[in-house]
């Protein structure tokens, strides 16, 4: 094989999106992929006898218009899905469905109804003030660079012209706020309040009323600003980036789980598979969890000692798992229409009861009335599930990585309380399972190399965020070993599916020349 | 619960030395060294310091930090600690080493012994424990602090080998300078090594705090046929900026206590760039001295002999006398066996360049008057004192 002119480590989706820009900008590019497939926690898994999950993520924006565009997404066959709502299960059947512009159920109060639309339009203007912060490197602080001035301005002038003296003074007021509060002031409905800050910390070690989430709910807001929210299938994204990064000239190649970066006098050199081979390449870029690509796949030993130090002190504790059902037909939900099925629902009654859910998992136990996020991604795609049949994904919270006893002895529990959690509002569930899978923190650890199982690789929290995210010493991609970048959720702007990491990545190297 | 609680009275630690520098010494000039009460001078401090440069000086090194580093990867951790190549390094051999944080500024210096293949002593001047470990991640190595259970023995000057031998420590004279052995003296076991901070012909002496006393009085009994005075820290201060040592913490800040930017040092700022190897492979600060070392330098901890025979103490150095101050006196003596007066002091250069020519301004005291003095300096890019009797092997016998 051909030496490649840059080596990405990791087929997910940031890991495409970066490759995809590198081989466009003319560059040898070989993506390694540790799994079967492409596309990391996006991708379908095979689930039972002929069923397909998506994955992990459920309910997710398109991607930019920016990178669509860029990388003539459409053209390989990409496009979004269609929007859904947000419906707040009520063990009364007193359902809540949250559209972008209206919000509607038995019970809620007229002030409530009327707020909602005003209140969503301000965060995604404060989202949108943001936006030069996010799709951008996140700009130094000192001995700044033209095109970080650039970041700087525009971030100032969205925030001071943009948003308005008012909104602007109403954004440095919630921004480090937590959810908690905001939505106390906001709103009295407990089903419309849940289901907000469900957004702002679902994927996160966070509370509703853990400082910090009112940014963590922005960078979700972020994403709908290009398109609604739709159910993830996990096919059309990874296809139509693999066939861009093909397109290309890139090169794809999976089952090839990277052992170590080489590093030869202080620059990347290259790669060893697990199976010894090595691939040399000056240009190494990790689309892996940052502290498991310092920490095991560099190693401290050929970092500096305080670097090397910090790399263990990312937080970074997954606590969602993931239930998967294959199902023989359309579960029933009480109260809901076999129309509603394709909307995302949302079992939180409250923010005080996905506190006290949060509450057990910081003492390494599972939730007993843990907090769920339900899709059933077959009613978008068919092709997931035999005729007639479908597949249902839950993501539950909070189930800690560091469970107490183990996740070897607790993961039937765990999967027994979010089945009993179901069964509270789809009675007749249990009955229609054909297979089931129980993904807890570990095995997503286990299976997507995320450390400790966290989506994000590692917590969006305001001290991991910006220009200290993952770690000082290589916010801006590059990182202390010549050559080798980074390129994925654990980079600025962070997890989601949102492919800027990659897209800044790759910006960064070719501006540099891959130089740090 | 019965828990000894009487440590309190004696808040400084007693080294295994003690007693016999209680007996000795006239001044009851002590001080403290890492918890330890130790002697500043024991009787008086010119006779302390020509028993270094002329005779045979003792001092007690038992407060001096001391790790015992082993294990399978103990090589290559300390290769990635320190700044310099120890490709030569070997076991009964020492070598002089120091070392950086990520920014290439220095946390310490200190001695390095490789005592068996995985085995070493690092001797340093303040506590590592914690950047040593946090050196460790990623590394099979074990670290173990041996500061309290090893007693040390300086035995320096020109007749200190004369002295040794005669006190019954036997192959001192195939020992050249960096050499380490083990040895015994009238069937004590001990480690020798040739090392020192005087700068002259000395000796170190390693062994069981249990055994410290009976070392001692073997070597203090050849009194009578040699001179052998024990030494306090005055006089290692004064050899030591004749021989041009740095003393980390004094003579610069070290890099993990330095709070303000740009007040911590690097080697090459210190004079310790001969000890910096980049090219040996990874080790912690490598890419911020490589970094450095191809700009032009920005400042040098300098050697100066000051004109005129008043000692400058604490001064400002100017570029020309009234020119532009650019730089600190870091530390100062009067040196007797040159007849000079030595400062080490810390000199921005302009241009890349030391200005020239250098004065200092100080102020000293006449009967309680305050004056006001300058004096040219004059920098020395050598050591001010090198005896040839330093290095000879086997030593010259007195």
């Amino acid at each position: 094989m051909t030496r490649p002119d840059a080596i990405v480590i990791g087929a997910g989706h940031n890991g495409l999106v970066c490759a995809a820009y590198l081989a466009r900008a003319g560059l040898d590019v070989l993506v390694l992929e540790a799994n079967d497939a492409a596309g990391g926690m996006a991708a379908a898994r095979p689930l039972g006898d002929g069923y397909r999950v998506p994955g992990l993520p459920q309910c997710v924006a398109p991607l930019g218009r920016a990178i669509r565009s860029e990388l003539e997404l459409e053209r390989h066959g990409y496009a979004p899905g269609r929007p859904v709502e947000t419906i707040v299960l009520d063990p009364g059947s007193a359902h809540l469905a949250i559209g972008q512009d209206r919000v509607a159920g038995d019970g809620l109060a007229q002030a409530d109804a009327a707020a909602w639309p005003g209140f969503r339009r301000q965060y995604l203007a404060f989202a949108e003030a943001l936006r030069p912060l996010i799709e951008n490197p996140p700009p130094r602080l000192k001995n700044l660079p033209r095109g970080d001035r650039m970041t700087f301005a525009k971030l100032g002038w969205k925030l001071r012209v943009g948003l308005g003296r008012e909104a602007m003074y109403e954004f440095l007021r919630v921004v480090g706020m937590n959810i908690y509060d905001v939505l106390n002031d906001t709103f009295d409905d407990e089903r419309l309040k849940a289901a907000i800050a469900i957004d702002a910390v679902l994927g996160s070690a966070m509370g509703p009323r853990t400082p910090g989430t009112v940014l963590t709910w922005l960078q979700r807001l972020y994403g709908e600003l290009d398109g609604a929210a739709t159910i993830h299938s996990g096919n059309r994204l990874v296809e139509a980036l693999t066939r861009a990064v093909e397109a290309a000239g890139g090169r794809l190649r999976c089952s090839a789980p990277v052992a170590r970066i080489l590093v030869e006098d202080g620059k990347a050199s290259g790669v060893q598979l697990e199976d010894g081979e090595t691939i040399g390449s000056g240009l190494v870029v990790s689309n892996v969890d940052p502290r498991r690509t310092f920490a095991s796949l560099v190693g401290a030993p050929r970092l500096d000692t305080l670097f090397a130090n910090r790399v263990t002190q990312i937080r970074g504790k997954g606590v969602v798992a993931k239930l998967h059902l294959a199902l023989d037909g359309l579960p029933e939900f009480r109260g809901l229409g076999a129309a509603a099925l394709g909307n995302r629902l949302l079992v939180a009654p409250s923010m005080r009861d996905i506190e006290r859910a949060f509450n057990h998992c910081k003492y390494g136990e599972c939730s007993p009335e843990p907090v769920l996020e339900i899709t059933l991604p077959s009613i978008h795609d068919p092709s997931l599930a035999p005729d007639g049949h479908h597949v249902l994904s839950v993501s539950a919270a909070f189930m800690p990585y560091d469970l107490d006893g183990g996740w070897e002895a607790g993961r039937e529990a765990a999967a027994r309380a979010v089945l009993a959690r179901l069964a509270q509002f789809a009675p007749g569930l249990e009955a229609r399972i054909v297979a089931r899978e129980f993904l807890s923190p570990a095995d997503i650890e286990a299976g997507y190399g995320a450390v400790q199982g966290h989506w994000h690789h590692g917590e969006l929290s305001l001290h991991q965020s910006f220009m200290l995210r993952p770690l000082y010493g290589a916010a801006r991609y590059a990182t202390p070993v010549d050559g080798l970048f980074l390129c994925g959720a654990g980079c600025h702007p962070g997890g989601g599916l949102t492919g800027l990491p990659g897209r800044n990545a790759a910006r960064r190297i070719l501006d540099t020349g891959g130089r740090p | 619960m019965n828990i000894a609680r009487e440590h309190f009275r004696q808040p400084l630690g007693r080294t295994p030395f003690h007693e016999r520098m209680v007996a000795l010494t006239t001044s009851e000039h002590w001080a403290t060294w890492n918890g330890y009460k130790v002697p500043r001078i024991v009787d008086k401090l010119s006779i302390e310091y020509f028993a270094v440069r002329s005779g045979c000086a003792v001092m007690d090194l038992t407060p001096m930090e001391k790790y015992r580093i082993e294990g399978r990867d103990a090589r290559a951790y300390l290769d990635r600690l320190v700044v310099r190549d120890l490709a030569k390094l070997r076991p009964g051999r020492v070598t002089y080493v120091a070392w950086c944080n990520d920014e290439g500024k220095l946390i310490d210096d200190g001695t390095l012994f490789q005592l068996d293949e995985s085995r070493y002593r690092l001797c340093s001047q303040h506590h590592q424990l914690d950047w040593l470990l946090m050196s460790a991640r990623g590394f099979d190595v074990g670290i173990t602090v041996e500061t309290h259970d090893v007693a040390a023995l300086a035995v320096q000057g020109p007749t200190s080998y004369s002295v040794l031998s005669e006190a019954g420590i036997a192959c001192l004279g195939d020992l050249k300078p960096f050499d380490v052995t083990r040895s015994d003296c009238a069937g004590i076991p001990l480690t020798v090594s040739r090392t020192g901070y005087t700068g002259d012909l000395g000796y170190e002496l390693w062994m069981e705090p249990g055994d410290a006393e009976a070392v001692w009085d073997a070597i203090f009994a050849v009194r009578g046929r040699y001179d052998v005075h024990a030494m306090g820290l005055n006089a290692l201060e004064m050899v030591r900026i004749e021989a041009g040592f740095v003393m980390p913490g004094f003579d610069f800040n070290t890099a993990e206590a330095t709070v303000r930017n740009d007040h911590d040092r690097s080697p090459y700022e210190v004079g310790l760039g001969w000890v910096v190897n980049l090219d040996k492979g990874h080790f912690c600060g490598r890419k911020a001295l490589a970094a450095e070392k191809a700009r032009p330098p920005r400042r040098r901890l300098t050697k100066l002999v000051v004109d005129g025979n008043r000692p400058v103490g604490e001064a400002f150095v100017y570029a020309g006398r009234n020119g532009k101050q650019v730089g600190e006196v870091r530390c100062t003596t009067w040196s007797p066996i040159l007849k000079a007066n030595l400062a080490l002091a810390d000199i921005e250069f302009i241009n890349g360049k030391l200005p020239e020519p250098l004065w200092a301004r100080f102020d000293y005291q006449r009967e309680l008057k305050w004056h006001t003095a300058w004096a040219e300096c004059h920098a020395q890019s050598k050591p001010f004192y090198v005896p040839a009797h330093r290095s000879l092997t086997p030593p010259a016998r007195y």
